[in-house]
């Protein structure tokens, strides 16, 4: 029998009984390495629990399991480790909310210094701890091309402390700390900082965007980066039901709608230049992808702010056109 | 215990902290109803033959569809296909080509010499079918697969009832029919032909029958009364559709005029242009959409050059002169005489109008009830006499042969459960009347855009010059490619998807393939994250008991 391309569910599932195993995700391993264990605390349908695992079954995979990662203080960290519990079946690190990259620097050298160049070093935090409180650590990690893959899991604000707004957070998005009221409700537009273009900036070896939506893309991404020696940076959304207000089990829905809306554009660069992107199979408006969130339900309330819903359709369409989202496949 | 400085706590996994009593929802995988084995009236459970042939595994596919069909062959060409009318998948891109595949598989078996399975042990009882049609044929089987032993009698020459009479060849050439049912009867099913049975009662007494079924189908057709001159040539739908199938060709003329709007009146329209006929005439009392024709019949017969002349009766026939009368719609669609006449001409009227069954051999069985020209019969089709069962067109149906052959499979339960003096509900309550799983239960950003594979035609310039069959199969590459196009509405296809996006680690792959996931309720916190992921809808949430 010859080969027959598969057509059930094409490329997009986490695996399937007709695909070559070395096709399926790593997720569809029965060996997969479940780096975060059952038992952990994360929120029900938690986009970041499921994005760690992703990242790091995919990075030990990688790695043949030679490989330490260190954490920025953040949801992932609280839920993780509740002193005596530990969720991670990896070797894990935790110092500061401040420090994860400058303690993942020291933790290559180290490894350098002991000769064991083939142990890999991965750091991680949650949009806060990297883009606000350890940027200064991160950027130091980048200049210095340090040997450190740093995954950032963005789900846009401080969400295990009460939700307070973050440098990632949205326009418009109401938080804690940008509540829906006045004429500018929410998250005000032209502040925040897009900290994948920033790592770009630093002209790193490689950069990429990434969502929990798409997980062979996500699996590749790792795969890359860990293929590469040198500063690396990854930017994962991960929706929050709990931050964002929506349904448990909506957190792939609406990462997909992120993706699919141009809201958040995925895509890899190399030394500062964009390499390639996921393209947008069928743009939507991204109405549809802000009508599920409570944090956006100011923008619908009454007669709704069809004003500021077309800005943040601006912003969609200059992410569109800056990275070339609707361009065949590449 | 030597603890450092302020610590109480030994460390340990967070495998202690079961997450499971956090939930209020449990997620719960299901096997819904998919639309296909929903809509079709054999029962055929189609996702379940589908999934067994993606991975090119035909033979147990074969064996999957012949558990409820023994005519996979036959059905994948003259099957009007309820099941892709219903199929989630048209409304994504276009529905999957069962019946395609099932004539793939048909063929498949036909190819290897697959065999049907075994009957079971004896149990003695004797069952006398009468009528060898597709209704008679499918109860025989099921009967014998049952372990009774099994009389089939038919009037006839040959086995096959409409489905060797009444359809065209270049729909279903007969070494496939005279395969499938010489297969059948392999099985120990004795079949008497040229045995008309002429009174029933004393036919079941003589032969120590424990049960009957009537399967003589509605073998008599309409008459409408036409004025019609000595020269007038005005024949019969049944008996040129039963002549041409023997092998005769019978000249009926350049112009033929076919009164009647069914698949019966498509079949003798394209019949006539195969025969020679330049013109086709197909004259309808009601509208093109009234006309109970299947579309794929319709369509086809369009394109072979059969014209249609809708609201029409024909009210007189002289020589070769024709007077239709036009017809006009009440509002409820009724038609209704104009007094606007209009002339046509044709060499030859044939009438398909419909088929009566005969009632002079049911006049024989006291007690049987006969109402609106079919036989009357209850849920579990057994008549008003006991032990006595009707199928087919004999009995109240939408009558095709797919319609037979599911009334065969339920007759030869319900007889089964009667004569083991079972409760017949239980048996007949098999296809469920649960809702079929429906598009927005799907997940199909999962599913690759993958438009229907088309069947090779004739060409149709070949078409009306012989009787060569007009539909194709498909090759393997093309069947295999179809199969995969299911969407498995409701039922597990092993995509891994709900593995993957646990963010608990709840779900447990125990293998590969549908069904080998196990969800584990001490972590599972009831997001609903695999319920929402998964393609086919085959997992629900359900609340928790308080």
């Amino acid at each position: 029998m010859t080969a027959v391309k598969f057509y059930q569910v094409g490329s997009r599932a986490v695996g399937n009984r007709l695909l070559d195993p070395a096709h399926r995700t790593r997720q569809a391993d029965p060996q997969r390495r479940n780096a975060l264990n059952s038992g952990h605390r994360a929120c029900q349908g938690c986009g970041e629990a499921l994005a760690a695992r992703y990242v790091l079954d995919t990075a030990v995979d990688a790695t043949g399991g030679r490989l330490v990662t260190v954490n920025a203080t953040g949801c992932l960290e609280v839920f993780s480790t509740p002193y005596p519990e530990s969720s991670w079946q990896i070797p894990w690190l935790h110092s500061l909310f401040a420090n994860a990259a400058s303690v993942a620097s020291g933790v290559v050298a180290a490894l350098r210094a002991t000769g064991r160049p083939d142990v890999r070093v991965l750091a991680q935090g949650g949009d806060g701890g990297t883009v606000d409180i350890g940027f200064a650590c991160l950027s130091g990690m980048f200049e210095r091309n340090d040997d450190v893959l740093y995954v950032c899991y963005d789900n846009g604000g401080y969400m295990n402390t009460g939700v307070q707004r973050s440098g990632a957070t949205p326009p418009a998005a109401r938080t804690a700390t940008t509540e829906a009221v006045g004429t500018e409700p929410g998250n005000p537009f032209g502040v925040g900082k897009d900290a994948a273009r920033i790592a770009m900036a630093h002209d790193i070896p490689y950069v990429a965007t990434a969502t929990v939506a798409e997980l062979h893309d996500l699996e590749a991404k790792v795969r890359t980066a860990m293929s590469i020696r040198g500063a690396r940076y990854l930017h994962v959304l991960v929706p929050c039901p709990l931050g964002w207000g929506t349904g448990t089990a909506e957190t792939v829905k609406l990462a997909r709608l992120a993706q699919l809306s141009a809201l958040f554009p995925v895509y890899e660069a190399r030394h500062g230049t964009v390499s390639s992107v996921l393209p947008i199979r069928e743009q939507v408006p991204v109405e549809e992808y802000l009508r599920p969130q409570k944090r956006f339900a100011h923008l619908f309330a009454g007669d709704g702010r069809p004003d500021v819903i077309a800005k943040l359709q601006e912003i969609a369409d200059r992410n569109v056109a800056r990275y070339g989202l609707l361009s065949e496949e590449h | 215990m030597d603890k450092p400085f302020a610590i109480t706590l030994d460390v340990r996994t967070s495998l202690a902290n079961h997450t499971g009593t956090w939930r209020t929802e449990r997620p719960v995988y299901v096997d819904g109803v998919p639309p296909c084995s929903h809509a079709c009236p054999a029962g055929e459970q189609v996702q379940q033959w589908l999934y067994q042939a993606e991975d090119g595994g035909y033979e147990s596919a074969w064996r999957r569809l012949v558990e409820d069909n023994p005519f996979p062959a036959v059905m994948g060409r003259i099957c009007y296909h309820p099941c892709e009318s219903a199929c989630n998948r048209g409304q994504l891109d276009s529905a999957v080509g069962i019946n395609s595949v099932e004539r793939f598989l048909g063929d498949q078996a036909i190819a290897e010499g697959w065999t049907l399975p075994e009957p079971a042990a004896s149990t003695g009882k004797r069952v006398l079918v009468v009528g060898a049609g597709p209704c008679g044929l499918s109860a025989a089987y099921h009967l014998r697969r049952l372990g009774h032993a099994v009389e089939i009698r038919d009037a006839g020459e040959q086995a096959g009832g409409m489905m060797r009479h009444g359809i065209p060849t270049f729909r279903l050439p007969r070494d496939v029919l005279d395969l499938e049912i010489a297969r059948l009867l392999d099985l120990g099913v004795t079949l008497r032909l040229n045995t008309r049975v002429d009174d029933l009662q004393q036919a079941m007494c003589e032969g120590a029958f424990d049960a009957a079924l009537l399967a003589m189908g509605a073998p008599l057709s309409k008459r409408a009364y036409i004025p019609a001159g000595q020269s007038a040539r005005i024949l019969d739908a049944l008996a040129v559709l039963g002549d041409v199938a023997e092998g005769a060709r019978p000249q009926l003329g350049r112009t033929v005029i076919v009164y009647g709007g069914g698949n019966t009146a498509m079949d003798v329209a394209r019949t006539a242009r195969r025969l020679g006929a330049d013109e086709a005439i197909v004259v309808y009392r009601r509208t093109q959409e009234q006309m109970p024709a299947d579309a794929s019949e319709l369509e086809e017969a369009i394109a072979e050059g059969v014209r249609l002349h809708w609201l029409r009766t024909i009210t007189q026939v002289t020589g070769t002169k024709l007077t239709v009368e036009k017809m006009r719609l009440d509002d409820e669609g009724r038609p209704h005489p104009t007094g606007e006449f209009e002339e046509l001409t044709g060499d030859a009227v044939v009438l398909a109008l419909g088929q009566d069954v005969d009632r002079e051999v049911l006049q024989t069985l006291p007690g049987l009830v006969v109402e609106d020209g079919v036989v009357e019969v209850g849920p579990d089709l057994m008549t008003s006499v006991p032990g006595v069962f009707a199928g087919g067109d004999l009995a109240p149906s939408t009558r095709s042969a797919t319609v037979a052959i599911g009334h065969g499979k339920n007759a030869a339960h319900s007889i089964d459960a009667w004569l083991r003096n079972r409760s017949v509900e239980r048996v007949v309550a098999e296809p469920v009347d649960e809702e079929p799983v429906g598009y927005e239960r799907l997940n199909t950003w999962y599913f690759s855009d993958a438009p229907h594979a088309v069947r090779p035609r004739l060409e149709l310039a070949r078409r009306t010059a012989d009787f060569t069959e007009v539909v194709g199969g498909l090759d393997e590459q093309t069947a295999l490619y179809e199969a995969r196009r299911c969407l498995s509405c409701g039922n597990c296809f092993g995509c891994d998807n709900c593995y993957g996006v646990c963010p608990d680690n709840a779900v447990k792959k125990l293998g590969d393939g549908a069904n080998s996931y196990e969800i584990d309720y001490d972590y599972c916190k009831g997001c609903g994250l695999c319920v929402s992921e998964c393609p086919a809808g085959a997992i629900v949430l359900v609340p928790e008991d308080k």
